[in-house]
Formats: structure tokens, C-alpha cells, sequence
């Protein structure tokens, strides 16, 4: 599938790599007893460790190691039974402790596999470098004074899994769907709200160009991107100013970039020095990290079915598009909620409905799909009032807006408004004479050669009959009759 | 005194190569975000450059197949629940503070 | 008074149980000596009316008949350890001013065993020297004086701890070993120091300096009250992760043991040409008492013995180098006010650190950096390993080594010296047990021709700090050292 870019000189392909930030659903904090959770007041969720005051001393959380773990299992990647977690040494205002504890040469998850799935349906593996686990920093505000910085730590030491891919995406779009498939996991998991927004959830894009066949290009690297929009502007951003580059006879800088959002721009980081060097070294206040495979083998058996997994049985069972099954599976209450509302009813018809009718009202009104007062089983319901022939797909429309609205019952509303479907031939037959003899000109036409005018004794029809008419049975005898 | 009846052990031959200069000097001075004064560069240079010679008698030490040592514990990594039993005191947090605000830690600001 | 302080702590605190004695008394009697050796420059910050206060706290439980091991027992604490409201530097100007809002967990053991702080006594600035003359409230000086009077060094880094408690300005005091800092200021001091197994004592709330090699210990005058010491202080602390959870042995039964069946080994690399010949004789002379007391004389060899000193002074310094990064002038002691958040660190570091600090941390910077990290660091680990197995095979034969605590005994403050590696050749004998991870504890055992104290030292295996103690009173006992210094608290001068 080609995705490549066209430059003045001739196409380009895309290389794409993506490190991801995700912070670690837990109460504590990764190396601290200090609480993970968002929105305190300042320094309120900071203990003196956080705050590397002398003396202080990491203990490492288990569950947080777990969560990697998990995290680890979804994306079938190594486990590592050891691993080891070394200091990266930097001076910043959020950095108290002078390092942040990491992982480097031995992380705790190692080689897996994430698939995407693009809009047309079609899928690609791309392949997890390693996943690693490490503190996140503080914040600090530069716009509270002219000329002082105001810190706040409570962010500082919240365990984060870093999860690397390896460069094997080649579109933005790829990118994109990547990330949403990620987050989609980590959401199924437990192991991170995935909210971009509140920076539970950010993107660190490594972009190069190269000529098709060629040897990889020099990447540059745009960090903290935290929505899908701004991964896609930044990345197509960074594919033009580089082509354009080369192809004015420069060449790329490997450097760190940052995401103007305001205009749309990345720009180079103001250089620190002339190179991080960050002087890894394990640890010597914590020891290696050691874990049994009976842990392991525990935590994945407890493993709730992965988007993927529910995603092929879809497909394979009942039949769904590729399309709509990941559409369906993006989200673990989705896909619950799909099977609630499919049992026992015509699972793609009912596929359907979610991601046309369904989504397409929620999205409208802004609401989220447990808000909704349209149950699983009410939806169901609704299916299968279409499936026994009660009503017509086209009724059935006028139905879920009314459910959509009331929250009354499918069966409740066509009883009320006596919207059911008409499938008595001679009621239809009668029906059908009568536009035929209010129209004998179009019929004449008809059977003169113009096919099209089919429709319109169809419409006709479905008009006389207040849209009651089972289509089916009055496309049958309509054509019978015209035909002769 | 001292020196006399240690010699046995120092061995004080110098490398003629000078492994640190007065350039690298600066920058790992700059790297531990310590001033090191232009006249005092090459005096440390020096310093560190016998300290390096010396504790280059490691390259003698065959460990081809040695492990580097982890720690001398003999312990694993113990881990904790994960229950929140911290954080909660802003005031000893910042009871030594330098400059403080609001219950922010204060610093000249930074430009990204 | 001088009575009250000839007291060991194992008397003191028969003293105090029989109502012989109070601890305000005994508390009194020590703040006055504190005040009366002020010339050695052992404490830092003194704290009477704190003291005075425990001291009553102890008196109230001692009357209850509610006593911990050391109810009642004036000591001095190294100004490393962080104590809650009371000042802590780690001697150094980074931190002026710096009273932590917490208690270190050995402390904090210290106090619940109904022990009385006098007071924060000096060393080394961050625990890097072994002279105490790098501190930033000046050295300390050791009470021994030679035949020509100078004030000499009372080792380092806890050379306050040591000096404090041989000058009787203190019963007891803490102390830290990272490289020889307990060991070597007991041995030039003539008071008994031990290093306990790396993990006895918990590491949290103490300034670190280097992680994997810091450990804290006890300084006491007799081998009984060190025994006394460590199983207060020792403790297992889940805020420590390096912290062991093995159980402390009966160290006060060990005492009374003696030697018999024992085999100690005497390390042939530990022999120098040209060593100090007062020290060859006394050890000679601590292989003769412990053989007398039945126990078998083994020749060992430490083969990586001689690549000790380099590659402590690669490792520390290199965990030094992080560990110090936090004092930045952002959070607490210490800040040098600056244009850039940068400047700031630059100004406040280089104002707040001595030059033995930022000379350590340069090393330590340097030899982490790309490029020379495998050669140095992870050089340096992997010779670490074979200096560990090393003692892990001669353990296999021997339960305890016998060697000198230092190359010589204490020399003049502010002996000039060039060359700064010829300073960290104090702790040839000292640093093996601490990258080994290793009980050391020296024993004061004689005195060289100039009047001045030698300590041996012993090494035991991981966590047998009874064998050390079952040594170290049959050392004590044969020795018989009972010499004191002359600048001691109600002491002769």
C-alpha cells in the first residue's frame, strides 16, 4: 500500500516511530506512598521522598509493576523476569531528586506486536520495541511572574510506562490509529485512563524521510503531543519541512523538536547543552526487579478478553465488517454493550444500527453511550421488531429517534403510534392498483424501456401507504404487475 | 611521611596522554552544574588526570567474564502495596524552603 | 563528674536501673564535658536543653522501671543522620540551615531504646574525607596528642563521632562507613567502631553519600557497650529497600564466647613492604593473643586486594555524584541567587560544596559519562564482584580475618599534601569490607612509639557480627588498653 509523499524531485516515504507516555493506573505512585491522583492542590500529593529531601529512599510499588505487566501481556510482548532500573541524570526545577529512576539496557517488558486497523478496513502489525517503567516529573508554570518559575511536584514520581514502537509506521494516519489502538488497550486493561487531555496519555513522534528503498533518514524527534489531531499536524508538519529541506539541498538535523498547537509549527528545542549525556547507572538504592513467571501466568489468566481477541470473534462468528468490529471494540463498555444488545438477535444488523443510528445520535447530542437511555436490550429489541417483519428499516428510524428521546420501549412506540408494517398482499396489491391506475403514463413509460421509473411507483406507494408498506412485498407484486 | 611508606602502592607513573583536558573539564563541570573558574581548569585537569591514571589500574584486572556486582545484598527488590500512606503535609514539604509561594517551589524562570 | 564519666554504658546503665545515679546527672555530667574539650571542635551543634529534657523523659521511665537498652545514655549524633528540629548539615554550607521536619529510622531506634542526644558532632563534608578536615565548621581534632603536641586528626569521616567519644564528651556516638569512615577514626581515636553487615542498619532519613557502600555504626569505648549500641540501632525498614530483613543475632552473648575453635585468617596481601613497623607488631601481637585464646591462625589470600582503593574511588564517587544532584537550591538549605534557573545551580553548588566534595563529584561525573562508562563504572563493578569472591572463598575456611585497621596511626591537621590520592590510601585496609558489604570493626589494641593508639581491625561474613564480637573481646581483653588521651574531659593535660 503506498503512502509515499510527493516532493518536487520525486516521492518520499514516511517513517514513523512513536514513544508514548502512559501514566500507570494506581492509588500510590511508583517509588512513593504519596497519592497518583489528579487535581490536588499544589505539593499536596508530594511526600519527602517525592521532594528528595536527604536521606529519602524509593520502595517500588507492585501493583504499579503489575500494571506493566498486564500492559506487557496486551501488547504480546516478552515479559522479562528481571529487569533493572537505573537513574538518567539531568538538572531541572521538576527533577528534585537530580535523576529520574528509569529503565535502561534491562527494561521490564520487552519485544511485541500491536495491530492497527486503517479505515478501509485493512490491518498491519506494528511492532513494540520494549515497554519500560520510570517516573514522571513535575510541572512547572513559567506564567505567574515575569521573572520566577513556580514548581509543583505532585506529578513528580507518578509511575509511567513508556512504550516504544519500532519506526514501522509509514503514514500519519498510521500513526494515528496506533495510538488510538493503544490507548484502546490500556483502557480495556486498566492499566491507564488513556486521557489525553489531562496528560494521562502523550506522544513523543520520531519522524524521517527517505526515497523509497533507501537507507532510514535522520529522524527527528517532536515531544509531547497529547491528541491524536496534533500527533497528525505535527508529523505531516515535520514530513514537509524535511522534504523540503533535503530537497533544497540541505539535510535534516537529529534534534528535539517541540508542537507549537497554537500554529500548527514544531520548532527546535532551545539546545541545554550540546548533548544530553545522561550517565546511566543502575540504581544502587533499589535492587533488580524480580518477578516469577507464576506471577506472570497469574496476571495474564486474569486478563479481561482484549479488543482484538473480542474483534477476530466478531468477525469470524457473526459476520461483522472489519470496519465495524473495531469501530465496536474501540471500547471495552461498547463492546459490552454490543453484546448485550446483539444476543439473540441478528449480530450485524444490530452492528449496524450501533455505529450508524447509535453513535451517529450520541455524537450529535454530545452524550456518552452510558448516558443513553436507549439500553442493550432495548436496542435489541428494536432489531429484532425489524428482523420479524413488524416494522420497516425505514420505520424502524422514526422508532430509535423516538426512543433516543424518551427512552420509551421499541414495542411500546409502534403499539402507540400503530406503525406497524403492513405485509397483507391484497392490502399492498390494492395499494399498488391504484398508483397504477393514477399513473398509466409513467407506466406506459416503463414498460417502454425507462427502468428508472420504478422507484417513483415505490414511492408512491410507500406514500399511500404512510410509509407502512413492507417494502419487500411491495417491490415483488409492483414488479409483477408492471411487467406484466 | 606518609608518601614514603605508601609508595609501594601507589604506583605514580603518569600516562603521557592527558585523558581530561581543560575543555573536558568545562563540560563536566557544566554536566554537575558546578563553576569552575577559568584559572582553576587546568589545575582540576591535572588533579582528576592523576586520580584517572590511577584508578586505571583497573585495566589490569582480567573480567572478561565477570558480571558486574548488583548489589551485595543477596536480596530481591522488595515491593510495596499499592495504599496511599503519603504525601498530605505541604508544610513540612516546605518548611526549608529558599522561596516559596502559594505552596509552589520557587525558581528564576526558565525559558524553554 | 569525671566519675560519672568513667562510666562505660553497660555501667552507666546498671548505674541508672539501681538509682546509683540519674540520667540528668549523667546528661549534665556530659554536656559539662562537652563544654570543657569545645577546643577539639567535636560538636557541631550542641543541644543541652533537648538533652536535658530526654533526660528527664528518662528518668521518668527508669523510675517506672520502663527502661530501653540505653534509658538514659548520653551520645552524640554524626550531623549526617537527620534529626527532627534539630539542625542537620551533613557539614556542609549547602545545607546551612536545613532542620528536617523527620527522624532517621536509626536514630529514631536510638531514642525509642531511651537513649539522650547531646548533640550533632562533626565530620567530613558529606561523609568525603578521612581527616574531618574537609567539614565546613572546621576539623575536629583528635585528644591524642604525639610527643611534639600538634593537634592531629582524629580520622574521618566521622572524626567528631570518634573523638566525642574518646575525649569522654560523649558515651556513645553514630557514625557512617562508606570507605573506612567508623573503622579508621576509632582506630587513630583508641575507641572501638564497628561497620555492621551492609543492610543491618537502615539507610533512610541519613544524608547518602554512596548508596551501595554506606552503612551506619556504632562508636562506643568498650566492645560490651558496642554491642549494646548495635542492637538499638539496627533495624529492618521497609522505607529501605537495601535494608535486610535477616535477624540481628545475640551480639551481647557473643561477648563472653572467647575463641575457641575459631579459625581466623590473616590475609597475606594485607602484608606491605615498608609498612609501619608499630603496626606489624601489633598485629603480630593480636595473631599471638587470639592463638593464646585458643583460636587457629589461618594465612588467606585476598588476591584483588590491591584493586580495592581504585575501584572504591570510582564507585563512590560516581553514586556521589547522583546522589548530590538534589542539593540544588530549590527546596531547601542553601541557595545563591542568579539570573537563570542554571546560573543559580552553578553559583549555589559551587558556594555550597568544599573542593573535596567537587572534586568527588567530578570524578564521579566524569568517569559516568559516555564514553567511559564501561571502561570506568562497569570496569569497576565487575572488579567489585571478584573482590567479593574473594572473601566469599576464604569464608569457606575461616570465620574471621585479623588485620590492621590503618596503615599508620593519626598525623598532624592540615598535613600539606599534593597529591590528593595519597589521602585516600587511609583506607587501604578499610575499603574491601564495604564493597564486599561486610561487618569490620576495630578494636583499639595499642599504643605506637609516640604514645599515639592503633586499632585491628576484624572482618566477619555477611551478618555475623557475633563473630566479630566473640573476636573483639578476647582482643579487648588480652590488650588491656587503658590508656587515655590527654586533652580528655576532666582529664589530665
Amino acid at each position: 500500500m503506498s503512502q509515499l509523499v510527493a516532493g518536487r524531485t520525486g516521492d518520499w516515504e514516511v517513517v514513523i516511530g512513536l514513544e508514548v507516555h502512559a501514566q500507570v493506573s494506581s492509588k500510590a505512585k511508583l517509588f512513593s506512598g504519596a497519592s497518583a491522583s489528579f487535581g490536588a492542590a499544589p505539593n499536596e500529593n508530594v511526600s519527602l521522598v517525592d521532594a528528595a529531601m536527604p536521606g529519602m529512599l524509593p520502595v517500588i510499588n507492585r501493583e504499579c509493576v503489575y500494571q506493566a505487566i498486564r500492559t506487557g501481556l496486551g501488547l504480546k510482548a516478552e515479559i522479562n523476569l528481571t529487569s533493572v532500573f537505573d537513574r538518567k541524570n539531568y538538572f531541572y526545577a521538576d527533577l528534585p531528586q537530580g535523576y529520574q529512576i528509569s529503565q535502561f539496557k534491562q527494561p521490564i517488558v520487552g519485544a511485541g506486536v500491536l495491530r492497527i486497523v486503517m479505515a478501509d478496513g485493512s490491518t498491519r502489525d506494528i511492532g513494540i520495541e520494549r515497554l519500560h517503567l520510570e517516573q514522571d516529573a513535575g510541572k512547572s508554570m513559567h506564567d505567574q511572574h515575569p521573572s520566577k518559575s513556580y514548581i509543583d511536584l505532585n506529578r513528580t514520581g507518578v509511575a509511567l510506562m513508556e512504550i516504544v514502537s519500532r519506526p514501522d509506521m509509514r503514514s500519519a494516519a498510521e500513526a494515528a490509529a496506533y495510538v488510538r489502538k493503544l490507548r484502546s488497550i490500556l483502557r480495556y486493561l486498566g492499566t491507564c485512563d488513556g486521557n489525553m487531555e489531562e496528560g494521562s496519555l502523550r506522544a513523543d513522534v520520531n519522524v524521517s524521510v527517505r526515497r523509497p528503498g533507501a537507507e532510514f533518514g535522520t529522524r527527528t524527534e517532536t515531544k509531547n503531543l497529547n491528541s491524536l489531531r496534533f500527533i497528525q499536524q505535527a508529523i505531516d508538519y515535520e514530513v514537509a519541512r524535511q522534504i523540503e529541506l533535503i530537497e533544497d539541498g540541505g539535510s535534516v538535523d537529529q534534534e528535539t523538536r517541540l508542537f507549537d498547537t497554537a500554529t500548527g509549527v514544531t520548532r527546535t528545542m532551545r539546545s541545554k547543552e550540546d548533548a544530553h549525556d545522561y550517565r546511566y547507572f543502575p540504581d544502587p538504592d533499589l535492587l533488580p526487579l524480580v518477578v516469577t513467571q507464576d506471577e506472570v501466568d497469574k496476571l495474564a489468566a486474569a486478563l479481561p478478553e482484549l479488543p482484538d481477541d473480542i474483534r477476530d470473534r466478531l468477525i469470524n462468528e457473526y459476520g461483522l465488517s472489519s470496519y465495524d468490529a473495531s469501530v465496536i471494540t474501540e471500547e471495552r463498555e461498547t463492546a459490552k454493550y454490543y453484546e448485550a444488545a446483539s444476543a439473540g438477535q441478528d449480530r450485524k444488523l444490530v452492528a449496524n444500527w450501533m455505529t450508524v443510528e447509535l453513535f451517529g445520535a450520541l455524537n450529535k447530542s454530545g452524550e456518552g453511550l452510558a448516558s443513553c437511555k436507549i439500553s442493550p436490550e432495548m436496542l435489541g429489541g428494536l432489531v429484532g421488531l425489524i428482523s420479524d417483519g413488524t416494522i420497516s428499516g425505514r420505520i424502524a428510524k422514526d422508532v430509535f429517534a423516538e426512543m433516543f428521546e424518551s427512552g420509551k420501549d421499541a414495542a411500546d412506540i409502534v403499539e402507540e403510534k400503530g406503525l406497524k408494517q403492513v405485509s397483507d398482499s391484497g392490502a399492498i396489491e390494492a395499494l399498488i392498483d391504484t398508483v397504477i391506475a393514477a399513473n398509466m403514463d409513467k407506466v406506459d413509460e416503463y414498460r417502454g424501456g425507462k427502468d428508472k421509473l420504478f422507484g417513483f411507483f415505490v414511492g408512491q406507494v410507500m406514500k399511500q401507504s404512510g410509509g407502512q408498506a413492507n417494502p419487500g412485498m411491495v417491490n415483488q407484486i409492483l414488479k409483477a404487475k408492471l411487467d406484466g | 611521611m606518609i608518601s614514603h611508606q605508601l609508595n609501594f602502592f601507589y604506583n605514580s607513573k603518569k600516562h603521557s596522554d592527558m585523558s581530561v583536558d581543560k575543555s573536558t573539564v568545562a563540560k563536566i563541570a557544566r554536566l554537575a552544574r558546578l563553576n569552575v573558574p577559568e584559572h582553576r581548569l587546568e589545575p582540576v585537569a591535572s588533579e582528576l588526570n592523576g586520580i584517572l591514571d590511577w584508578i586505571a589500574e583497573l585495566n589490569e584486572v582480567p573480567t572478561d567474564n565477570v558480571e558486574p556486582l548488583a548489589s551485595v545484598t543477596g536480596h530481591a527488590l522488595p515491593m510495596r502495596e499499592d495504599v496511599v500512606t503519603d504525601g498530605d503535609c505541604v508544610d513540612a514539604v516546605l518548611a526549608n524552603v529558599p522561596e516559596g509561594a502559594s505552596g509552589f517551589f520557587v525558581v528564576p524562570k526558565v525559558v524553554e | 563528674m569525671s566519675d560519672l564519666l568513667a562510666l562505660s554504658a553497660v555501667e552507666a546503665r546498671a548505674a541508672l536501673d539501681s538509682k546509683a545515679i540519674s540520667a540528668t546527672e549523667l546528661t549534665t555530667a556530659y554536656l559539662a564535658a562537652a563544654e570543657d574539650t569545645a577546643a577539639l571542635n567535636n560538636y557541631v551543634l550542641l543541644t543541652p536543653d533537648h538533652a536535658l529534657e530526654m533526660a528527664a523523659s528518662a528518668d521518668a521511665r527508669l523510675a517506672k522501671g520502663e527502661a530501653g537498652i540505653l534509658e538514659g545514655i548520653p551520645l552524640g549524633v554524626k550531623d549526617l543522620f537527620c534529626t527532627t528540629g534539630v539542625r542537620t548539615t551533613a557539614c556542609s554550607r549547602i545545607l546551612e540551615g536545613f532542620t528536617p521536619p523527620y527522624e532517621s529510622t536509626v536514630t529514631a531506634n536510638l531514642w525509642a531504646a531511651g537513649a539522650v542526644m547531646l548533640g550533632k558532632v562533626n565530620c567530613d563534608e558529606f561523609a568525603m574525607g578521612s581527616g574531618n578536615e574537609t567539614s565546613a565548621f572546621g576539623p575536629a581534632i583528635n585528644p591524642w596528642q604525639g610527643p611534639d603536641k600538634l593537634d592531629l586528626v582524629p580520622g574521618g569521616s566521622s572524626g567528631g563521632s570518634a573523638s566525642a567519644v574518646a575525649a569522654r564528651a560523649a558515651l556513645m556516638a553514630t557514625g557512617t562507613d562508606t570507605g573506612g569512615s567508623i573503622r579508621q577514626p576509632a582506630a587513630f581515636c583508641g575507641v572501638v567502631g564497628l561497620k555492621p553487615t551492609y543492610g543491618r542498619c537502615s539507610r533512610w532519613g541519613i544524608v547518602a553519600f554512596a548508596s551501595s557502600l554506606d552503612q551506619a555504626g556504632p562508636f562506643t569505648r568498650t566492645v560490651a557497650d558496642n554491642a549494646l549500641m548495635l542492637q538499638a540501632m539496627a533495624s529492618h525498614d521497609p522505607k529501605d529497600s537495601t535494608s535486610s530483613s535477616m535477624p540481628l543475632q545475640d551480639v551481647a552473648a557473643a561477648l563472653g564466647q572467647g575463641v575457641k575453635g575459631m579459625k581466623i585468617g590473616v590475609p597475606r596481601e594485607y602484608v606491605m613492604d615498608g609498612m609501619d613497623q608499630d603496626v606489624v607488631k601489633l598485629w603480630q601481637q593480636g595473631q599471638d593473643w587470639l592463638r593464646q585464646a585458643g583460636a587457629e591462625l589461618v594465612e588467606v589470600s585476598l588476591p584483588h586486594t590491591k584493586y580495592a582503593l581504585p575501584t572504591y574511588y570510582i564507585i563512590a564517587p560516581a553514586e556521589a555524584s547522583s546522589n548530590l544532584a538534589r542539593y540544588d537550591g530549590v527546596r531547601y538549605g542553601l541557595r545563591v541567587e542568579a539570573g537563570s534557573l542554571d546560573q543559580m545551580y552553578e553559583a549555589t553548588r559551587a558556594a555550597g560544596f568544599g573542593e573535596e566534595v567537587q572534586r568527588r563529584i567530578m570524578i564521579g561525573t566524569y568517569v559516568l559519562s559516555a564514553g567511559y562508562y564501561d571502561a570506568y563504572y562497569l570496569k569497576a563493578q565487575r572488579v567489585r564482584r571478584l573482590i567479593k569472591q574473594d572473601f566469599d572463598t576464604v569464608f569457606e575456611k575461616v570465620d574471621a580475618l585479623l588485620t590492621p585497621a590503618t596503615p599508620t596511626a593519626a598525623f598532624a591537621v592540615g598535613r600539606k599534601i599534593d597529591d590528593p590520592v595519597v589521602n585516600f590510601l587511609n583506607d587501604v585496609f578499610t575499603v574491601p569490607a564495604n564493597l564486599a558489604g561486610l561487618p569490620g570493626m576495630s578494636v583499639p589494641a595499642g599504643l605506637n612509639a609516640d604514645g599515639l593508639p592503633l586499632g585491628l581491625q576484624i572482618l566477619g561474613k555477611p551478618y555475623d557480627e557475633a563473630s566479630l564480637y566473640r573476636v573483639a573481646s578476647v582482643l579487648e581483653q588480652a590488650a588491656g588498653f587503658t590508656a587515655t588521651p590527654s586533652r580528655m574531659a576532666g582529664g589530665a593535660q
